[in-house]
């Protein structure tokens, strides 16, 4: 395969990543798919789940939240909300932050609270459901 | 005559503001640094999803029943000006700056027999906005606490406007901010925000093929429109962050030269007063010995 694509992923505050790669697979609302050199152009949204990035080796992972892809003729564009590499995940920490998310929830005392507190609880959780599908 | 006591306090006093000002400014420059590479950074993903929201967009012309966000409501009778503003001052003119031109558009709004309602994020555009229009400030952010921006500081705002726009308590929101283009020039834009408007020569030529959507087109417009108003919130308050600091910078660098320029003035006055001084004892001891 001698041809690369050309892979982007862009979070709110910055460019993550940009490079020539082989294939990506994005994790799509309506299931994965893969992304190769000379896709025909796609818009979808994303789900929560595992980016894979091949490019020679072992692919890199990366946990992706909100947002979507986009392929045209120039490349993959994948907009992120939030992206983190899977190796950098602490699944411990995680865990701690659920443990307060869930007694904020409790612990919330009016509706702004509760629903601040709900939304940083359900993220948490969401994140963790995709890590216990990839382990 | 000023006497020299008087002028050695002047000077001193002058002297501790210099410090203050040069200080402010070497802050302000270091912070700029960071909050122009925040800007720059944010760039790509705002650009990336204008354009593509462009070519949904595009696609969505003339159909009818698209996204409120998009279309409108079909009135244009209430509007709502967001102005976003600093929450400090010594930095120029960066806020009065947003405020002349936010005050305009209201003015002219009025005008023309519009509802108009105001959204002040920043302490300072508050301040000098209640003073004309406070009837019509419908809610003030805070971002006083904010020390570093982060992407989930735009959070609120958005839910706001999302929330009061599906309420249908506005009908055309336009932001005002300043765009960051140099340490000395910022210039106030002013974005409107919904109904989205788009730069039709950000679309993508796909070289004929067309977009597949996944899901389709509506509801990915429907998710798309609401974070682009994130996103868009989001730059504004990057770019508005730069240009305070970089307005500050020029602020209290040309006060550290004006102070320079008053010391030198006053050290001249202090100078020739104490040679006149001297020279008037001289001529009272001269005489007083040719009396004799």
């Amino acid at each position: 395969m001698a041809e690369k694509l050309h892979f982007e992923l862009v979070s709110p505050e910055k460019l993550l990543m940009s490079s020539d790669v082989d294939m990506v697979v994005v994790p799509g609302v309506e299931g994965d798919f893969g992304v190769l050199i000379n896709h025909a152009p796609v818009v979808s949204t994303l789900r929560v789940g595992i980016l894979e990035v091949h490019s020679g080796d072992a692919p890199d992972r990366i946990l992706v939240r909100g947002g979507f892809a986009e392929v045209n003729p120039q490349g993959l564009t994948v907009l992120a909300e939030e992206a983190m590499p899977l190796s950098e995940v602490n699944r411990e920490a995680l865990e701690a932050q659920l443990k307060n998310a869930e007694e904020d929830v409790s612990d919330a005392r009016d509706d702004d609270q509760l629903a601040k507190a709900t939304k940083v609880r359900d993220r948490l959780v969401e994140i963790l459901g995709v890590l216990d599908l990839a382990a | 005559m000023a006497n020299l006591k008087d002028l050695r306090n002047r000077i001193t006093s002058v002297q501790s503001t210099q410090k203050i000002t040069k200080a402010m400014k070497m802050v302000a420059a270091s912070k700029l640094r960071r909050a122009q590479e925040a800007a720059e950074a944010a760039r790509p993903y705002a650009e990336r999803m204008e354009n593509v929201l462009a070519s949904l967009a595009s696609s969505m012309i003339g159909q009818v029943g698209g996204p409120k966000l998009l279309a409108g409501t079909g009135k244009d009778d209430i509007h709502l000006v967001v102005v976003a503003t600093s929450e400090r001052g010594l930095c120029g003119g960066f806020n009065t700056n947003i405020v002349k031109g936010a005050r305009a558009k209201i003015a002219s709004l009025i005008k023309d027999g519009k509802d108009v309602k105001i959204v002040t994020i920043g302490k300072k555009g508050a301040a000098s906005l209640k003073r004309d229009y406070g009837s019509r400030i419908i809610k003030h952010f805070d971002m006083s606490h904010v020390r570093r921006l982060a992407y989930g500081d735009a959070g609120p705002i958005t839910d706001y406007l999302l929330a009061s726009f599906e309420a249908g308590e506005f009908d055309v929101c336009t932001l005002f901010y300043a765009k960051f283009q140099s340490a000395l020039t910022q210039i106030v834009t002013e974005q409107q925000m919904i109904p989205a408007a788009f730069d039709a020569d950000n679309i993508v030529d796909l070289g004929g093929a067309a977009y597949d959507y996944e899901p389709d087109e509506t509801e990915i417009l429907e998710a798309l429109l609401p974070r682009n108003l994130g996103v868009q919130i989001f730059r504004s308050l990057l770019e508005n962050a730069a240009s305070e600091q970089g307005s500050r910078m020029t602020a209290m660098d040309s006060a550290t030269r004006n102070a320079g320029d008053m010391i030198d003035a006053l050290r001249t006055t202090y100078n020739r007063t104490r040679q006149a001084v001297i020279t008037n004892e001289l001529i009272e001891i001269i005489s007083g010995a040719e009396a004799l």
